[in-house]
């Protein structure tokens, strides 16, 4: 009787080899290369005087320091330019297919991988970059690497790899109305903490995870890097299956049918075995926001920021502390109605055409508040376009929001949509770190639902009061 | 890779827990395209003003703290996967991250780049805090043969790969080992597309 976890099947399908004593040779399917952490591999490379060992399973994308207005003009910060420049360049000279600023499949890695149906289940991804594991929704193994990794994947299409321990988050029952994956995510992050996963790779299951669509499914897996888990996964079913059937690089056909054939088998065994399991009620979860300066510093809507006597240890407090007077936020008062300045819809996180309309759906009919600036960035080019196709684009003007251009934008800020120092900004994205948003940015990590209804009324309000 | 066996040097304190990589070095630091000159920003906005002043509060721009060692608080690199981290630490000058707790990739980035992180108890982490405070001029050994660290009359045991303790110690690289056993990468690949799983 086979006793394996779905992550032990998909890991042990691609070990080449194992090391005594060591990591495990691990194949890698495909990798994504960004222009930001890729340069410096290329140029290992060509120190080493090797090419790229498998071109045709290296996707590139410009995405992290790309501007989100005027995309068809030369990008103006020069450093920027050079950087994306130089990526077009590596990527001519190496053979790899680039989706290049302005390209009808170009936008945000996490993205385009799942929408041109290039990411499929039992397969292993990896990118420079550490929300890799939204891929993993889609019941494989994928997960964010370090530029020295990515030049290992570029020249041998391996890694070196210790396997990590295996965990499973189950999330059972009914949802509240207006309670969205987002929420579900910082709640677990809330109650696991940011090192809470540090060592693992997390399955989420339960009927609650099998009930969300493919979308609401990356928003959880993209989050499993805020617990420090290397990545999750959700095993695939009906719902991926449906998904992926029909998007441009997927199999067609007879081919299809025979994946679907091999995806079906990839699940737990009911007695597989895990280093440690959590069991939530999806009851439990309300519409949830982050106060503090890390992914794990969230509560619910409702509730008020917590006081340093909730902490027992001296680091806690000190850190508590910290956050409060970096957020310049009181302990123990309440988060709801309090003033924000920006907010941002977009990223891998909630970049995706179900967040936009989400967000369109409480927009629709409402006015922008004075007192905020809206960016709402499209994760991709065929999101945008969707999002045109629907209309979507027009409600948000019809509020006075000019829907941006593809992009990571205000997630990671490398570009020059930069939250002010000081300045509250309710943002769809996955930190909330001190500056990252921009020097002295203060981050409420939040739904796209809560953020739209911050937009509309320019504070911290529950979105549920907004929904028909 | 630059080699490491053992590393005895007085030591930087930053005693801040969950210390994310876009505290390390920011994200608008990172359009550079080769490795170079990522120390100068390290701890950017904790370490200088905005007007690009040094603080004087913050322990890097302290003069009595100086050396090859950084000891940092509790989970220390969490977030981001971006190597230049790693990069900054590595060109300030540490060789060695001492904390009680690691992100798992900036691990990995940080070892890939000749620099030992020293994963300690939560009471030798506060302890070593303790004496750098008091005595700042005292020297941390770290011997990564034997796998100790010592200050001050203390010592504890860290665990490392033996993998990637070779590969340090003999300054290897992942990529040298890989591209020796490309043969059996390809038969892999042939073995993979009989099974026809490779889609």
């Amino acid at each position: 009787m086979s006793k394996k976890t779905l992550f032990d099947k998909i890991w042990e399908a691609h070990v080449v080899k194992e090391i005594p004593n060591g990591p495990s040779v691990l194949y890698i399917d495909k990798q994504f290369i960004h222009e930001v952490t890729s340069p410096q591999a290329f140029d290992g490379l060509r120190k080493r005087g090797i090419s790229v060992f498998r071109p045709e399973q290296t996707i590139a994308t410009a995405d992290h320091n790309t501007p989100t207005i005027n995309q068809h003009l030369p990008v103006k910060d020069e450093l920027s330019r050079n950087q994306l420049d130089k990526l077009g360049q590596n990527c001519k000279e190496f053979g790899i297919e680039l989706y290049a600023l302005g390209h009808p499949k170009n936008g945000v890695v996490h993205i385009i991988g799942p929408e041109l149906g290039i990411t499929l289940p039992g397969s292993t991804y990896v990118c420079g970059d550490s929300h890799t594991a939204t891929h993993g929704a889609f019941g494989s193994i994928a997960f964010g690497i370090g530029t020295s990794e990515v030049e290992m994947v570029l020249a041998t299409q391996c890694l070196m790899q210790n396997k990590p321990k295996r965990m499973r988050i189950n999330v059972n029952g009914k949802l509240k109305k207006g309670v969205t994956a987002k929420d579900i995510i910082l709640y677990l992050i809330s109650k696991l903490t940011t090192g809470g996963g540090t060592g693992y790779f997390i399955e989420y299951a339960g009927d609650t995870i099998r009930s969300l669509s493919m979308e609401e499914r990356m928003t959880i897996c993209n989050m499993s890097i805020e617990m420090g888990a290397r990545g999750g996964l959700i095993a695939p079913d009906d719902t991926t299956f449906e998904y992926i059937k029909g998007r441009e690089f997927a199999p067609k056909g007879k081919a299809f049918d025979k994946a679907v054939e091999y995806w079906k088998t990839l699940y737990s065994d009911a007695d597989a075995e895990f280093e440690k399991e959590y069991n939530f009620d999806a009851a439990d979860i309300d519409t949830m926001i982050t106060y503090g300066t890390n992914p794990g510093m969230g509560i619910k809507i409702t509730d008020k920021i917590p006081s340093v006597n909730e902490f027992e240890s001296e680091s806690e407090k000190n850190g508590l502390q910290k956050s409060l007077k970096y957020m310049d936020f009181k302990e123990s008062e309440p988060i709801m109605g309090k003033k924000i300045d920006y907010v941002f819809i977009g990223s891998c996180t909630n970049g995706r055409i179900e967040d936009l309309r989400a967000a369109a759906e409480i927009i629709k009919g409402r006015k922008k508040a004075d007192n905020v600036t809206v960016w709402i960035v499209p994760g991709s080019k065929m999101v945008e376009k969707q999002a045109i196709e629907e209309g979507l684009d027009k409600i948000f003007k019809e509020a006075g929001i000019e829907m941006r251009q593809p992009g990571c934008s205000a997630c990671l800020a490398m570009n020059d949509d930069k939250i002010p120092a000081g300045k509250y900004s309710v943002s769809t994205s996955n930190r909330n770190f001190e500056g990252r948003q921009g020097p002295g940015a203060r981050t409420l990590l939040a739904s796209p639902v809560l953020a739209a209804a911050a937009a509309v009324t320019g504070k911290i309000v529950d979105p549920k009061e907004f929904l028909s | 890779m630059e080699k490491l066996v053992k590393i005895k040097s007085t030591c930087v304190p930053v005693n801040i827990e969950n210390i994310d990589t876009d505290q390390i070095i920011p994200a608008r630091f990172l359009k550079a395209t080769d490795k170079k000159g990522f120390g100068d920003n390290l701890f950017r906005d904790w370490r200088f003003d905005k007007e690009g002043n040094p603080k004087p509060d913050f322990p890097l721009n302290n003069p009595k703290y100086k050396g090859e060692i950084l000891v940092a608080g509790k989970n220390f690199g969490s977030g981001s996967s971006r190597e230049h981290a790693a990069w900054a630490v590595a060109g300030y000058g540490f060789r060695v991250v001492i904390s009680s707790y690691f992100a798992d990739i900036f691990k990995n980035n940080a070892m890939n780049n000749g620099v030992l992180p020293v994963q300690v108890s939560e009471v030798f982490l506060k302890s070593l805090f303790e004496k750098i405070e008091d005595k700042p001029d005292l020297e941390i050994e770290v011997d990564l043969e034997k796998q100790i660290v010592k200050m001050g009359g203390m010592a504890e045991h860290f665990e490392i790969n033996e993998y990637k303790k070779e590969c340090l110690l003999n300054g290897y690289d992942d990529i040298d080992y890989l591209l020796n056993i490309k043969n059996e990468i390809e038969e892999f690949e042939k073995n993979r597309a009989k099974l026809q799983i490779v889609l």
